[in-house]
Order: structure tokens, then sequence, then C-alpha cells
């Protein structure tokens, strides 16, 4: 890079959470970090830089992505949902809800993504087996719970 | 009012009858964590903020020749650098823990002169973005001039070795002797003495999902730094930044609120947090780090590598334990950031949970081009714990022997508690033979041959292994005084503050920075039962804050003792508050004494005549706002704060003798695995984590500690190991090459308790959160239990990936040559 460069910006608008954003946004600049820095939407969060531990995971357009992994202006034009949008009004989702019951958070960084996978899970299949749901989680790192109260809070919501 | 008095000699005073206690109450955090609205602190932010990158030696050990940050601060949108030698001109060196020869380290926060490992960091670029500030880094010439690194402790003191550390004259830095008993008579007095050449505890942390950050704004007027950060430990950062720094900890204040994970690796974030007060003072803006996942796996807090060499065990026929001499061998790694405090915090459980009497231990730490080792969940205990199950697995397969009978046979007995060891440690309360006995049930004990049988018709070899471990909480920092007997630490202290406010608030401060284990929670619950009200009117401010005054020297959350050291605090502050409301109330009613009065639903009120009763919100109006006319000599603020201070004497330097943690949890974990002697893969088939804390206040709470804590260990043994080439290069520097286990790597789990209330604390609690080193052991044990029938290899490392049990199926001399057994 040549001193004085800047690189490529170009105006990119985004659905979230039924909020639509217009933005100039820097061509290599990460869609987690367009959500977070430039939107101010932290419920989204980083921990591993490189695609492994799904903190970040949002739905975009109906599929489950990790944002870190996709570039904010290949979002232009999409829908997309976060943790934030989860809960309706003052009422935790039944996901949520069970998160809490079944204490599957502790510090809670992992969890808006786990939320997301969990949730982009039961859409697609809405009484997974405790396999099924081993699988649906396994892109989503958690330090802090060995992941059982995780598994039980899903199969909880799910109904199962 | 009424002036209704009653005689106190007439008042039965009965124990507030608890509610919320022992339950599973949901905790508080969780609404806001569920929904993305908690505040971790990358999302703090202020207004033309810079970001920090920090540029880092690709060497692991390097003369710098020359450092050129000017094509970086041509960059549009870059705001500044710092480097090594300003660092040098406007700072001391950290304040050394060790006596000589570490204590002559001079550690900066940005290196200077010098690199001793990859990933140290040299500059620091601000720009306006994260992006930015990565790219201009990349435009900072530094010239360097390698030097022959050392990345394998057993080498560091050799003649010929290259020093790290010209200053401390070497790469020695702290030896120790520890001898309690008589060991010559234990061993005159053995049948057998079993000798281990080498066991080798590996280098790993817990890699919590939030790296390690900060926001740091600096008041040009007031000159004070305002650090947002989620450091878990700002005393001891505020001791550490303070002097370096040239300022009074007045001017250092610390805030968080959510810390995603820390597990010990936030503790030593001060050298990065001082190169932020830099920065931020010197641009005159806001500056802003945010840890990327490869610095912190490259230079932040590894788990101490640890060697114990010519082990020796005294041991009769039967398997009676009588005591054991070895030598530790600890990398600490480049730097000395918490170290050598990991020489003595091992001897908090310095014979585990066995009864031997006779006790030598040489303990040398040495330097290596490594990244700087810290506290990492289980600190030190961990490493030593490993070596006492060790010891007593190898000594179990050498005298063939049942490892389950020679545990029982040397367990420290429930009637033998309170238990003094060898080195003057105090084991509280427990009853580690009825702990096995729950793991074992928990996993079929009495099926096992049958299933190691039908494992064997499908080709697969069964083990067995059995982790006991010990959760030594709530320090006396006066240990630290066997490292340096110049430092001037001991006990320990936290603070809690409980007011009422004027509209009724019962607002809690806590000097504590929890990382996910729920403090919010389990305080409104100590609280609500003081006060007799609802855990809903209880409002405990989330995070710490050093402007609330609810901090001592010791305030943090580290070390297993928030159970203990936080909860006495609030437990202490909520009866002040609860004294001040009878007092206020006694003077409103017209002179009742307090003995007469009690809190029930939210009021104060007489107890023989509970209409007469003062809404909480009636007092906090009365004191704060409405307050003529009050007795003078009245003396009450309802703004109470509690100082804990735990028991303890400053221990004896010379025989490094004494107290030095006030409880000791319990673990005993079973596992059951499942070899494929062909490729050394195996499944963790069956599991059980038994614990013993003491009472708990939410067990919930503390069974999620204990199953997250179970996960970490099972990765530490089976995946996670920051791996160095012989150039000190780290070959596992993010989440693809460092394995943490994922959701299908989870093997099933089950969980078992005993409550063995602590004698010494005031709610029966232990600290807790730190047992799951037992699983490591636990593993260990069974891998060498599977293996007993193909090779009979002995497992002498706690890391045990699939293609190092491959390696033992196929030579298992390898292993076998380092154990040997010998008549006394």
């Amino acid at each position: 890079m040549e001193a004085g460069t800047v690189s490529s910006s170009r105006s990119i608008t985004v659905t979230i959470n039924d909020t639509t954003y217009e933005r100039e946004v820097e061509a290599r600049k990460l869609l987690i970090h367009f959500v977070r820095d430039d939107l101010d939407l932290t419920g989204s969060h980083i921990g591993c830089d490189t695609g492994n531990c799904g903190a970040c995971s949002m739905i975009v357009d109906g599929t489950l992505v990790k944002s870190c992994m996709m570039l904010a202006v290949q979002a232009d034009g999409s829908t997309i949902e976060t943790v934030e949008g989860l809960a309706d009004g003052e009422e935790l989702s039944k996901l949520q809800q069970a998160f809490s019951s079944h204490h599957a958070l502790q510090c809670g960084y992992c969890t808006p993504g786990m939320l997301m996978s969990a949730t982009a899970l039961l859409r697609a299949n809405p009484a997974p087996s405790e396999a099924e749901i081993k699988k649906g989680l396994q892109g989503n790192i958690c330090r802090c719970t060995g992941y059982w109260n995780i598994f039980e809070a899903v199969k909880e919501a799910s109904g199962g | 009012m009424s002036s209704t008095t009653i005689a106190p000699a007439e008042v039965e005073v009965e124990a507030p009858a608890e509610q919320y206690k022992g339950q599973n109450v949901p905790r508080k955090e969780d609404r806001r964590l569920v929904q993305g609205q908690g505040v971790f602190v990358d999302d703090v932010k202020r207004h033309g903020m810079g970001y920090i990158h920090f540029v880092r030696s690709p060497y692991a050990h390097a003369h710098i020749s020359s450092i050129d940050v000017s094509k970086a601060e041509e960059i549009k949108g870059v705001y500044g650098t710092l480097t090594g030698e300003e660092v040098a001109s406007l700072t001391d060196p950290f304040f050394q823990i060790s006596s000589v020869p570490g204590a002559h380290l001079k550690d900066f926060a940005l290196a200077v002169g010098k690199v001793r490992y990859v990933g140290e960091a040299i500059v620091a670029v601000v720009a306006e973005t994260r992006e930015l500030a990565r790219d201009a880094s990349e435009l900072v010439e530094i010239e360097y001039e390698p030097i022959a690194p050392i990345t394998d402790a057993r080498h560091a003191l050799a003649a010929d070795a290259p020093s790290i550390h010209e200053d401390a004259g070497g790469n020695l830095m702290w030896q120790g002797t520890y001898e309690w008993g008589d060991l010559d008579a234990a061993f005159a007095e053995a049948d057998k003495i079993v000798k281990i050449d080498e066991l080798h505890f590996h280098r790993f942390n817990s890699t919590p999902l939030e790296t390690n950050g900060a926001l740091v704004e600096y008041n040009r007027g007031t000159g004070q730094w305002t650090i947002h950060t989620n450091n878990q430990f700002p005393g001891f950062a505020a001791i550490m930044m303070g002097p370096a720094m040239r300022t009074g900890l007045d001017k250092l204040r610390f805030v968080t609120q959510d810390i995603g994970g820390g597990f010990g690796n936030k503790i030593t974030s001060h050298p990065q947090l001082v190169a932020c007060c830099l920065l931020a003072r010197k641009l005159g803006r806001a500056v802003q780090w945010t840890e990327w996942r490869t610095d912190f796996h490259s230079s932040m807090s590894h788990g101490n590598e640890r060697w114990f060499q010519d082990t020796e065990v005294a041991v009769k026929n039967d398997g009676t334990l009588l005591g054991f001499r070895t030598k530790a061998l600890d990398d600490a790694g480049a730097w000395l950031r918490y170290e050598p405090l990991g020489g003595v915090i091992w001897a908090q459980v310095t014979p585990g949970m066995y009864r031997w009497r006779h006790i030598k231990l040489e303990f040398t730490q040495v330097a290596t081009n490594k990244a700087p080792v810290s506290p990492n969940r289980g600190y030190s205990r961990m490493q030593h714990l490993w070596f006492t199950e060790r010891i007593i697995d190898i000594v179990a397969r050498e005298l063939e022997l049942d490892p389950v009978e020679v545990r029982k046979r040397n367990y420290i007995r429930t009637e033998d508690m309170p238990y003094e060891t060898p080195n003057g440690c105090v084991y509280d309360s427990g009853d580690y033979a009825r702990m096995l006995d729950i793991g074992l049930d928990l996993i079929r004990w009495n099926e096992r041959e049958a299933r190691r049988a039908e494992a064997v018709s499908r080709g697969k070899l069964l083990g067995i292994g059995i982790g006991s471990t010990l959760d030594s909480g709530t320090n006396n920092f006066g240990q630290s005084r066997m490292i340096n007997p110049e430092l001037q630490f001991s006990g320990n202290n936290e603070v809690a503050t409980v007011k009422l406010d004027i509209f009724g608030e019962i607002v809690v401060t806590l000097g504590t920075t929890p990382q996910g284990q729920g403090h919010e929670t389990t305080a409104a619950q100590v609280v609500a039962d003081i006060l007799q009200c609802s855990l809903d009117d209880v409002h405990v401010r989330a995070g710490h804050d050093s402007y609330w005054n609810s901090h001592a020297g010791f305030s943090g959350t580290y070390a297993s003792q928030f159970a203990v050291t936080g909860l006495s605090a609030v437990k202490g502050a909520t009866e002040m508050l609860a004294a001040e409301i009878k007092k206020l109330a006694g003077a409103v009613f017209g002179g009742v004494p307090p003995e007469a009065l009690e809190l029930a639903e939210g009021t104060v009120r007489i107890r023989e005549n509970p209409e007469a009763a003062l809404p909480f919100m009636a007092c906090g109006a009365i004191i704060n706002a409405n307050n003529a006319g009050l007795p003078e000599d009245l003396g009450v603020t309802l703004n109470c704060r509690y100082v804990y201070r735990p028991p303890f004497e400053v221990p004896d330097v010379e025989k490094k003798f004494g107290n030095l943690t006030l409880t000791y949890a319990a673990q005993v974990h079973v596992a059951v695995i499942e070899v494929d002697p062909e490729t050394g893969y195996y499944d963790i088939v069956d599991y059980a984590a038994v614990d013993d804390c003491g009472k708990r206040i939410n067990p919930q709470i503390v069974e999620g500690q204990v199953m997250g804590a179970t996960a970490q260990a099972l990765g530490a043994v089976v995946h996670e190991q920051f791996v160095y080439d012989e150039d000190g290069n780290l070959l596992t520097p993010n989440f693809y090459d460092y394995h943490v286990p994922h959701a299908l790597d989870m093997p099933p789990l089950k969980t078992g308790y005993v409550e063995s209330p602590s004698p010494f604390t005031a709610l029966g609690t232990k600290g807790m959160g730190e047992g799951g080193g037992a699983g490591i052991h636990a593993v260990c044990a069974a891998v060498q239990d599977a293996l007993r029938a193909h090779g009979g290899a002995v497992v002498t490392d706690s890391a045990n990936p699939y293609h190092k049990v491959w390696e033992m199926l196929r030579n298992p001399h390898e292993t076998k040559k380092l154990v040997s057994v010998v008549d006394a």
C-alpha cells in the first residue's frame, strides 16, 4: 500500500431487524465490523477473526452466516437478522427464555451467535434430535458452559 | 408514630427465614445478555477515538537495530505511534515480584532494544479505523539481528545457552527448595521406591472467547485516565501500572461491565493498558485496543509448562504412601508478568488429597523465548495435582494395586478434617472417599469388567481413570513472601457496599469483576435473605468501577474466592444496613430497641405489632430527604461499606509453613474411554464429575462452573496445546490449529455433589470454579488404563492427542523406560 492511498468505498443498503440503513462503506470492511462499528449494533460479537467461533453469527436473507467471513458490500440489499431482533419488544423469545432457565450462558459472549445458530436450526428443523442439535451448533464455540445446558435449552425451545 | 416500647428481655430474636440461598433462581445478568445488550469492552466507543494495532516481533529472540515509524505516520488517518524507546523514557520498568535473579528484569509496556518471543509488541500504531491501523503497521520498518532462541526449558540453564535477560545474568528466574517432614526416615520406612524420571505438564490456556481490550480516555485537566477494560484483577493492574507510570492510583480509574470469560487469562494485561494510557495522553484522544485472536494466542497468559524430574516415591507394599521428592522445572516464558508466584501457589495443595507427610520439592523457574505465562484456571495447583495423581496411578501400576484402593487408603479422611498439611495449610472440610464412591457409581464401576470385555469384542480398549483434585480458594497473599521475603503483601480482602436509596432502592456494589460467574445474582440472594425482601428489590450494579469506592487492594475476580470474599463482604455490608434500618425505625417509632424490630416483606416493623411497619422506601426517604428532627447522634447513613478480611497470619518464610488459602473445594472426576488400538483415536464414552464446594448459594451456577471447567480440561488433555517449533514460532495461533471443544466434541457428562460446609466462612461456602483440572488427570489415568493390556505404556505427559496415544501404542518402551521400582 502506498502512502496516502484510500481504498475504494461504495454505498450499500441493508435492512437489519426491520430497520433500513444506507451507508458508505469501505470495500474491504467485514460485515461484522460494519454492523458493530458503523451501525453500533454491538450485540453480535467477534471471538476469533477466522470463522471458527460463530460469535458473529447472523441470519442473512434467511441463511445463517458467520459475518466475519463476509464483506459488508456483499450484504448490499440484504435483509439481516441479529440477536437484537429476537425478542418481541419486552418479551423474550422462547429460545432466549430457555437459555436463561437452563443456565445455558455464563459470560454471555458467545450467546448472541449461539442464539442465531439455534434460531436457524429450529426454523429448518423444528424438532431436532440431540445429535441434530449438536450438529446445528457445531460452528459456535462456547468456553464457559460445556455446551450441555445449551443443548437442553434448545431442546426445550423446540418443545422436545 | 407509635411510642410503644418493648423491653428487650421479653423478645426472642429469631434468625430470619432463608428464601433464596440454596435456590436455582434465574440469573439477573441473563436478560441483557440474551438480547445482545451486554456491554463488553469492544462495545464502548468515544467520539474521535483511535484504534490501536500492535506491531509484533516475527523473531523469538533478536536485537532490534532500528525502528522507523515515519512512513506509517504519513498515512492519512493515522493518528500516531508509540515505540519502546518512548515507553522507556516515559515510564519505569514494572515492579518485579521475584527476588533475584528475576528481580533484575526490566519489563516495559513495549519491547526495548530486544525482542524475546514471537508476538512481542514493539510499536503501537493508532488510526481512524481498525483496518487502517493494521495497514499502517505494515509500514513500520524494524531491523533485527536474530539471536538463537531457547524453546525448551530443559536447555535454558546450559552453560552455552544464550542469555534471554542479560540484566538477570542468564535464564534462571527463581529457585527455591521446599522440604517438610523427614524424607530420610520416610524412605527408610518404605518397602518400595517408585522412580519416575520425567513427567511433563504441557502449555495451554483457557482461551476466553472475548480477547483482551481497553478503551482509554485521558482527562488533561485532572490528569486522570479512565480505563474501560476487561482486566479481571484491577487491583493488581493498578499496583503494576501506577508506579511504572509515575502516578498515584487515584489517577487510574478502572471500569468494567460485562467480561467475555477470563479464567485468569485477563489478569496480566497491564503492559498493554500502559501503552493505551500513554497513547491517550500523547494523542489527546480516546484510544481503543482489542486484541486480535492471534495476538491473544501468541502473547497472553499461557499456562505454566512444567516438568517433574527425578521423582522418587516412598511407598509401602500395601500402597500406603509415605512421601516423595521431586524437582519441578517451570517454563515462565519470556517475562515474569505474574510469576514467579506459580513457584509458591502450588504449595496450597502440597500433598494433594493424600496423607503423606514427607515431601521435598525443588522448584526452578527459567525464562524461555515463548509467550509469558500467567494465571490460567487452576493456576499452578493444577500442574501439581496432575503430578500427584500421576504418582498414584503409576504407583498402582508398578505395585499392581487397584488405583481406587490406593486412593482410598491414602485420602485424607473426613474424620481428619480440618486437616493440617505438612506445610501448614488447613483443609477445612470434605469427604473424598464418598465423592469417589459417587463418581464410581455414576459410571457403573461395578460393571467395568463386562464393559471392558464388550469393548474388546468391538476391537476397542476400554480405560477408566480417576482424577481427584482440589480447588483451593481465598489466597493468603502472604505466601508471596516465600518467593520474595521483602514483599509487603499478606492476607486478602474484598469490599461491598449496600445502600438504601431515596425511593427504597436497595443498591449493591461489588469490588469484583465477574466474567460469567453470576455475581449479581448470588449477591442479591444473600442480600434479599438478610433484608427479607424480594430478589427484584435488590439492584446489584453490573461490573466494577473504581469510582464507586467499593474496591480494595485485592479486588477482582480470580482464584476461586467470590463465594467467600465477595459474598462475605456483601453479607457484612447488608447486616450493617439491616442494623441501621432498625436503628432508624426505632428512633422513628419513638425509642423502640432494635431487638424488638424485625425486617419482613420489605419493611421494618415491630415484632409484636406487625402493623407498626415502616416500608424501606420510607426509611430511604427519611434519611436522604426528610431528616429534620432526627436525633443528632443517630449515626445512620443507610449507605454501608464493609471490607471482608479473612483470618490469616503471615506464613513462616524460613520454614515455608503456614495457611495459604482459606477453603478447599474438592472434585473427583471419573472418565471412561475407548481407544482404537489401530489409530490411537479415543472417545470419552462415560464421564462423572463430583464436586464439593461447601454450601451452594445457587446450585445451578455451581454445576455450570463444574461442567464448563470439565469441558476445558477435556479440551486441554485431548487437543489444546501451544506448540512452538525450534525457532520459536507458535504453530497454534488461532482456533483452526488450537482446537477447543465444539458441541460435537462433548461427551456425556454426569454430575454429582457433596456439600461439606466450610467451618471457616460466614456462609459455609468455598470458592470454586477451578476444579476442572480433574478432567486432565482422569483422562490421563484412563489412557494408561486402556493401554495396560496393549503394551502397557505409561502416561507421562498431560497432553494426550490421538497421535500421541498412537505413538504410545506403537512404542510403549519410550514411556515405560521412564519408570522403575526398586526395593527400599
